[in-house]
């Protein structure tokens, strides 16, 4: 793992209270977890970041041991990884998302 | 032995499972016929009372790692305690259409996708 790449990590993850590392981008996802992803948090209506892992390789081999999460996509949310498209989807749909994006926005 | 059959035999010895079901997605991507690249895990099982579903996750990643880091591209997981799944009426969510990524041309890199 590459220590210029962790630390670029760790910046993205702490500068910005939502971030999304996906497949594509919001406009234009290239995987059908990534879009279904980016719908629920559209859905909430919070502005977020997101890195095209497709366009950025070296976080593309280097997150997934630093974060110890095998997939993509992956929220980050005030810091901390919340999870995957199917965890996301269902916190979306439980009614959790929202006013956790929410909180982290006014929090940040 | 077909990757199924090894997913099936690995969360079997590894949760207390109420329900299981292991559904070869791959034939809904861009991979060739009888790939197993693409599955959808649906584990009913008590290991998960009281865990939020991020530790559940890991969990089931974690028994699955080998494959993750193998052949297995894209891997939707769906974890429910025996009161949750009772809830659901015994439906799991489908999983989102393919957008055409090619993941044969990505080896070690998935979906939800494995790196």
């Amino acid at each position: 793992m590459s220590e210029d790449i962790l630390d670029t990590i760790k910046e993205q993850i702490e500068a910005n209270p939502i971030i999304l590392y996906m497949k594509g981008s919001p406009a234009a996802p290239q995987c059908g977890f990534s879009a279904q992803t980016v719908q629920c948090l559209v859905a909430c209506g919070q502005r977020f970041a997101y890195v095209d892992i497709l366009s950025n390789p070296e976080i593309r081999a280097t997150l997934p041991q630093y974060a110890n999460w095998p997939t993509f996509p992956q929220l980050y949310v005030s810091g901390e990884l919340v999870g995957g498209c199917d965890i996301i989807t269902e916190m979306f749909e439980s009614g959790e998302l929202e006013p956790l994006i929410k909180s982290a926005v006014e929090a940040a | 032995m077909q990757v199924q059959d090894i997913i099936e035999r690995k969360l079997a010895g590894r949760f207390d499972l109420q329900h299981l079901e292991v559904i070869n997605e791959s034939s809904g991507h861009n991979v060739a016929p009888g790939s197993e690249t693409h599955f959808k895990v649906v584990l009913v099982a008590s290991d998960f009372q009281g865990q939020r579903l991020l530790a559940r996750h890991r969990q089931v990643n974690e028994a699955l790692s080998a494959e993750l880091a193998g052949g297995v591209h894209a891997l939707a997981v769906h974890t429910y305690t025996e009161g949750e799944w009772r809830d659901r009426f015994g439906e799991a969510p489908l999983s989102p259409p393919c957008l055409g990524g090619k993941a044969s041309e990505q080896p070690k890199t998935g979906d939800q996708e494995a790196r």
